[in-house]
């Protein structure tokens, strides 16, 4: 009888559930973008510049630590509400495990092997190319992984900024305290995690060296 | 061929891990640099192919000074081989090899042929090996891969840093063969770090010693093992293989009592004299024993016949000499140089002290070496 009202709520409601799953996919995946944009160039650079390392990935740590509604918060002063503020947000949020894997990655390459490389006559790009990153990439790609999973949970308090996604279906639920309406925008964010994560792992297997 | 001019690496703590060193490698030569760690010798090395830049001089190779090139297309043209092989891990045997001729632009069809070539060269079929990857060989293959790597490009000069030192004893026994084999071929001017001296006495045509980031001593294992610089140079080499050295009789202790005569002693009473001790020379001394010279029994023959003749008048006074101070190895030279049969022993003052002989030679080795074999077993190409 419940499970009966569930699905006829789901039939009234999926296109709603479908905008709210899209915009969902849409935060993400954009968050992920700018994240791995200034995140990957920026591990990379961090190994040639060790001495800075600590000080960036100290900075990117104290962002982390920022409870996820109050990063939010925080946009609304500066950006205000929307879609752009949450993914400022998002972003900073997808900064930290791509850039400290890309670091932590790169600098343990078996030291040797670059030596040889270097020795053999490669330059510091083809060093970095052909070596380094090949050899870094499972644990590049375990940080976007740990990324994307949070992006995706902390995506859904964007819908309090305004900018949308399945979070709005769950407040609204919780506000009008319906349960199933709760369910229909918490169902498809888990199943869009696990789904993305699962994606993620068989690249990370198939680029395993 | 390659040549250091008052090189230096300083750090900025003010450590000399490299002081002003002069070394003229040759062409073909196979260099081994040996020294305690921390003795700059791995240093001394990396700044032949700049991973390491000189604080000062100057280093040519071929004459050109390297701080004008390129470091790295001077680093193509020098092979490299590091202690912990290096194979890149994710890229298969082939590959690995064909690396450096990759990064020389040489088409496909000669890097294959290449990397066949070098891999039947170590004994590793090209068919079975060649698409494998590192990970599936053991310790000993792929260090073998890592020697071939360095060549692939056919450098003229090919630097290895402690390359066999991971490897077990029989795997770097076998791999110092080897490449000892190889040099033979291919004749590339080498240079080895090592801390291993056997293996430096091994291989290298000459082995230079580092101490505190300074060339103690730089010479063939030979003379090395013969005359250390100084103390810290025989303890490194240990007091095992340098006692074998100075094991070796003394001069006194391998001369015999000369048959001498007088220079105006008469040719026919010498003969008599040469006769009774079955001599064919006598030693010729003045009343004060100072050596004179030598009068043969060829000699004395041909002016036979002339009664006013004394010995002064037959005898050579060019004959070869030896100190009673100096080394038996220094005697033993002396014979086979002037190809004379014995050296009069002469002390500080020029007078006649005894005679060494290739006989007497031949008696005190024998005893030698019986002694020896009583004890241990005297190594190969060491001792004499």
């Amino acid at each position: 009888m419940m499970f009966n009202n569930f699905l006829i709520m789901l039939q009234n409601r999926w296109p709603e559930i479908m905008i709210g799953t899209w915009e969902h996919i849409q935060l993400t995946l954009v968050a992920l973008f700018i994240g791995n944009l200034i995140a990957l160039p920026l591990g990379i650079l961090l190994t040639r510049k060790r001495k800075l390392a600590e000080a960036v990935i100290g900075i990117t740590s104290v962002f982390q630590t920022i409870p996820s509604l109050a990063l939010l918060g925080f946009m609304i002063p500066f950006f205000g509400i929307g879609f752009g503020p949450a993914i400022v947000a998002l972003s900073i949020y997808a900064l930290l495990p791509i850039l400290r894997n890309t670091y932590t990655g790169i600098l343990g390459v078996n030291q040797a092997v670059v030596d040889a490389g270097t020795g053999m006559g490669m330059t510091s790009r083809q060093v970095l190319f052909m070596i380094e990153i090949p050899l870094a990439l499972p644990i590049i790609m375990a940080g976007i992984r740990t990324a994307t999973v949070m992006v995706i949970g902390v995506a859904t308090l964007a819908a309090l900024v305004g900018a949308g996604g399945l979070g709005d279906i769950i407040f609204r639920g919780i506000a009008m305290a319906r349960q199933d309406l709760i369910l229909a925008g918490a169902i498809p964010a888990a199943l869009l995690s696990m789904i993305f994560d699962y994606i993620l792992k068989r690249i990370e297997i198939a680029v395993q060296p | 061929m390659i040549i250091f001019k008052n090189v230096s690496k300083i750090y900025n703590d003010d450590f000399h891990a490299v002081d002003t060193i002069d070394l003229h490698i040759k062409e073909g030569e196979f260099i081994a640099l040996i020294g305690p760690s921390g003795s700059g010798k791995s240093t001394t090395m990396k700044m032949i192919n700049r991973l390491i830049e000189a604080t000062s001089g100057t280093i040519l190779i071929h004459g050109q000074d390297i701080g004008d090139q390129d470091p790295v297309l001077l680093r193509r043209n020098i092979g490299y081989v590091i202690q912990h092989i290096g194979l890149l891990p994710h890229m298969t045997i082939g590959k690995n090899i064909a690396l450096v001729p990759k990064l020389k632009k040489w088409d496909k069809a000669r890097c294959d042929k290449r990397v066949d070539e070098l891999l039947e060269m170590v004994g590793l079929p090209a068919k079975e090996y060649k698409n494998r990857f590192p990970a599936e060989l053991s310790g000993g293959q792929q260090q073998r891969v890592g020697v071939i790597r360095a060549l692939a490009g056919d450098p003229p000069i090919v630097l290895m840093d402690e390359p066999f030192s991971a490897l077990d004893p029989i795997s770097r026994e076998q791999l110092q063969d080897e490449l000892l084999n190889l040099q033979t071929k291919i004749r590339k001017t080498i240079v080895f770090v090592t801390h291993d001296i056997d293996e430096a006495i091994k291989l290298a045509d000459r082995i230079g010693i580092m101490q505190d980031g300074k060339l103690i001593q730089f010479d063939t294992p030979e003379q090395i093992l013969r005359h250390p610089v100084n103390e810290f140079v025989r303890t490194f080499f240990g007091a095992d293989r340098m006692n074998q050295l100075e094991s070796l009789p003394t001069i006194e202790e391998v001369m015999i009592r000369p048959i001498s005569s007088f220079p105006k002693r008469g040719l026919a009473e010498s003969l008599t004299k040469m006769r009774k001790y079955k001599i064919d020379s006598l030693l010729i001394i003045d009343k004060s024993e100072t050596f004179l010279g030598v009068a043969g029994v060829g000699e004395i023959q041909k002016n036979f016949s002339n009664e006013n003749m004394v010995l002064e008048d037959v005898m050579n006074k060019e004959v070869p000499t030896v100190r009673l101070s100096q080394q038996l190895d220094e005697a033993i030279n002396l014979i086979s140089e002037n190809q004379v049969a014995f050296l009069p022993v002469l002390d500080e003052s020029h007078k006649l002290k005894g005679l060494i002989t290739r006989a007497s030679l031949v008696d005190v080795m024998a005893n030698q070496l019986r002694s020896n074999n009583n004890g241990v077993a005297p190594v190969g190409g060491e001792g004499s």
